[in-house]
């Protein structure tokens, strides 16, 4: 790629790139050829990247005033939210901040769902993305325990009594990982140490995500190879860094939305209880973006069997890349891979209704629907599609659909003129 | 396809009512709070009368531990002058020390202090109230499900239990509330408290100034909140469409849909 | 960016606006994350301390907490104010009557922030070359008025503002 011939033009430029080539990575990154048919869906990358720095600033911001206590970590939000200069401000967007990262990456996986991103060339972009989903989730889960609320207590000891499945190890792991014979203040304080470290483990996953991107370049939404480097794409900058500025500013008005007028909409009232270990709450639900897996575990009726389950939910998407047969990449030409595709995010919501209502009854029947789908999507549906499917014509370039439609052309020539 | 993308939005839109409904109980009354919508803001009449309710019938067995004196005169509250502020401070016993011989003592209030507990501890609140603690109101508002309006509804919903219904000595019958069973006893009469700005003490009023005030206290930064809130959105709509102009410019270089 | 082309004057004009407009937003971002580590509501709300002066005698001294920092409460005695008030202004590096560090009428009571103005140490009472004070961090000694005398310390101990609430309470903020 360009970075290869790309020469600084002053002398201390070049006597510093040739000890540091950072001029030669910014000049990679600006110069980045990017398939020009990129549609909205892949603004997500640069929208993900923003909710993780946004995390990362107002949550060291935060952690000037917390105190990670039992006794004191309840009564050091409220000090945030009602003594420090801005504190409601920082920590509401730290708290729907979580909530928009969510909200972003589903959009960010389903789209390499939908467009074929996770297959080859792409496996290893996919497989760091799932490890920093992981992440995600860990952090989230940690974070949501350290306001010490009664859904962080109850939801700390839900989650972390999953490991007592185990067979043999699983009541010492638990108690390891308590550090104490239930939640505890030790448990607060190892979740706030560990709820600091991971965004910077995520950071680093992230640079290794964007560098495995850049071996094969971005997929896009014919899902076709680059043909033409010079018709098929545009350089990152300018092109898709407006882009990406123009769709990220939509996504912040609706965080802005959220902060400001519905700050608590998205999270649970009991966790503005303080904790109480000899209390639990009649209604215990984790945050909305872990339903689905949620409603996974509780459609077992085996201890081991639903942990096992929930877990492997997510750790079949480690092997996606393998069991989707088909040699075609984006399921603009797959009739058949499209209908199976909306009904498993028609499928995936529905988990998540179920896992937010009590397990019992009519909802108890379809998440089992759910759950059985779920995997029947991916170990026997995608493997039998990608065989039996009759694909559509796929276009010879990138360039060809887009210069497809004349109207385009003439009206990209009218503004030309304009100018 | 379509089907499908129809049951997308019907259980995406299940997903954001799902939290505003709740299987067993009645829902609240809705009230037109003037705190509620974009531009919501307290009313401060409302919210002094509200402290009076709360300061002569609530804080004898509520606790409201996260509030300080000097909040009732900072801006978006019932902004008591600093004077009244002081005055309702000194009116409190305030336990401070340990002084110079190692002894706690009293002393009056300053608007520096936090709310003064009716009880020492969570325990003697029990203990003092049947074995249920009443719970400390500083986030109350925000620490039940469905807000203000529950609030209010718990306090104008207390009637005799239906036929069939048996309540144990200290329990009462109340139609919002969740189980329908509450340790607390109706506490609001007509006339209870003197308004001092001449409003005349309904049940009904009482109800919905404390409310108020709860309101407050659970968000005392809704007013700057709301006030930021619309600025920011204004801000980034002009910001989008200044970009979204400069993209068409420079999207305009290439023979491409953006 | 690109270099906007000299010629298309309208797009040089968008362009600019909409990087000022970006850039406004991002200062206004900045200031909320700067001004979260000032001093919060309740810090400032502390700002004031009273003390019941009572019980201290005549060249005695006592030491409470305001805002964090010792302050120095000394009743000092006929000789020790006649001591401080017979010292000439050249003689000092940071030349301030006696007069000015007290209040008018309560000449014995000098009320100062304990704090080495050198780099913050708190210097010991009744310590020193001049009778007043001693900071053992770096050797700057004080006399009786807490004005400098000797030592790194480029100025006089500071005077909080104070005032006697009646005759037995001083507050102090």
């Amino acid at each position: 790629m360009s970075e290869h011939e790309y020469v600084p033009k002053s002398k201390i430029g070049k006597w510093f790139n040739d000890r540091l080539p950072l001029l030669s990575l910014a000049s990679h990154l600006t110069d980045y050829p990017t398939p020009k048919n990129l549609n909205y869906w892949w603004t997500f990358g640069g929208i993900l990247t923003f909710c993780l720095l946004t995390q990362i600033i107002t949550g060291v911001v935060l952690a000037m005033h917390y105190v990670a206590h039992a006794d004191l970590a309840f009564a050091s939000v409220e000090h945030i939210m009602r003594d420090v200069n801005y504190g409601w401000l920082i920590r509401y967007i730290h708290s729907n901040g979580a909530s928009m990262f969510f909200l972003a990456v589903y959009i960010h996986i389903f789209r390499a769902l939908f467009y074929g991103s996770y297959k080859s060339p792409r496996e290893v972009i996919w497989i760091i993305g799932l490890a920093i989903y992981l992440l995600m989730m860990a952090a989230a889960f940690m974070g949501y325990v350290l306001p010490w609320g009664q859904m962080s207590f109850w939801g700390a000891t839900v989650i972390t009594n999953l490991f007592s499945a185990i067979p043999l190890v699983g009541d010492s792991i638990t108690t390891w990982l308590w550090g104490a014979y239930s939640v505890d203040n030790p448990t607060l304080n190892r979740f706030f140490s560990l709820h600091y470290l991971i965004p910077f483990l995520i950071l680093g996953l992230v640079v290794l995500h964007i560098w495995a991107l850049h071996i094969p370049g971005n997929n896009n939404p014919v899902g076709i190879d680059i043909k033409k480097p010079s018709k098929d794409t545009v350089p990152f900058h300018p092109y898709i860094t407006i882009k990406d500025t123009f769709a990220l500013l939509l996504f912040m008005i609706i965080f802005a939305g959220f902060v400001f007028f519905a700050p608590n909409v998205l999270g649970h009232s009991d966790n503005y209880i303080q904790a109480n270990p000899m209390v639990t709450p009649a209604h215990i639900v984790p945050e909305w973006y872990l339903l689905p897996f949620y409603a996974i575990l509780r459609s077992v009726p085996d201890k081991l069997g639903g942990v096992i389950l929930m877990f492997g939910a997510i750790f079949i998407l480690f092997v996606l890349p393998w069991l989707d047969t088909s040699k075609v990449r984006s399921a603009v030409f797959r009739p058949i891979y499209r209908q199976f595709f909306w009904i498993l995010v028609v499928d995936v919501l529905m988990l998540g209704y179920m896992g937010a209502m009590p397990a019992e009854g009519i909802y108890l029947v379809l998440a089992r629907v759910g759950t059985i789908y779920y995997f029947l999507h991916f170990i026997v549906i995608l493997p039998v599609v990608g065989y039996l499917e009759k694909t559509e014509p796929v276009p010879l370039s990138i360039s060809e659909p887009v210069l497809g439609g004349t109207a385009d052309y003439s009206m990209a020539k009218k503004d030309n003129e304009k100018i | 396809m379509k089907k499908f993308k129809f049951l997308f939005y019907i259980f995406f839109l299940l997903n954001i009512i799902y939290p505003l409904k709740s299987a067993e109980q009645i829902d609240p009354i809705k009230v037109d709070w003037s705190f509620k919508g974009l531009l919501g803001k307290f009313d401060r009449s409302s919210l002094q009368r509200g402290f009076q309710v709360y300061k002569e019938v609530c804080a004898s067995c509520h606790s409201m531990q996260y509030l300080s004196y000097r909040n009732l005169g900072e801006p978006g509250g019932p902004e008591f002058s600093e004077e009244e502020v002081k005055a309702i401070a000194s009116t409190f016993e305030v336990t401070d020390g340990p002084n110079d011989q190692g002894e706690m003592f009293t002393r009056p209030g300053r608007p520096s202090d936090k709310f003064v507990n009716p009880y020492p501890n969570v325990k003697a609140a029990a203990a003092a109230n049947g074995g249920a603690y009443p719970p400390d109101m500083s986030v109350l508002v925000k620490a039940r499900k469905g807000g203000a309006n529950y609030i209010y509804s718990v306090l104008v919903g207390y009637e005799d239990p239906p036929a069939g219904v048996t309540l144990d000595e200290g329990v009462y019958y109340n139609k919002y509330m969740i189980g329908n069973k509450i340790k607390m006893p109706n506490n609001l009469s007509d006339g209870l408290v003197d308004y001092s700005d001449g409003t005349e003490a309904t049940v009904d009023q009482m109800a919905k100034d404390v409310t108020t005030f709860l309101s407050w206290a659970a968000e005392p930064e809704l007013e700057s909140r709301h006030k930021t809130g619309v600025k920011v959105i204004l801000y980034l709509t002009l910001l989008s469409i200044l970009v979204f102009l400069s993209m068409k410019r420079i999207w305009s270089r290439v023979n491409s849909k953006i | 960016m690109d270099k906007p082309e000299k010629k298309t004057t309208r797009r040089d004009f968008l362009f600019t606006t909409s990087y000022t407009v970006g850039a406004v937003g991002l200062g206004a971002v900045v200031w909320p994350l700067i001004d979260q580590m000032n001093p919060d509501k309740a810090q400032k709300a502390l700002a004031t301390t009273e003390v019941d002066i009572s019980q201290i005698e005549p060249g005695k001294s006592i030491t409470v907490l305001w805002r964090g920092k010792p302050v120095f409460l000394k009743r000092r005695t006929q000789e020790e104010i006649a001591e401080a008030r017979s010292v000439s202004l050249s003689d000092l590096p940071h030349p301030e009557k006696d007069e000015e560090r007290v209040k008018d009428g309560k000449d014995e009571w000098l009320v100062m922030l304990g704090v080495c103005t050198h780099l913050g140490c708190v210097p010991l009472s009744n310590k020193g070359d001049y009778k007043g004070w001693f900071c053992p961090c770096h050797g700057s000694h004080y006399d009786v008025s807490g004005r400098i005398r000797k030592g790194p310390a480029p100025k006089n101990m500071e005077i909080p503002k104070y005032e006697f609430v009646d005759s037995n309470t001083i507050k102090i903020g």
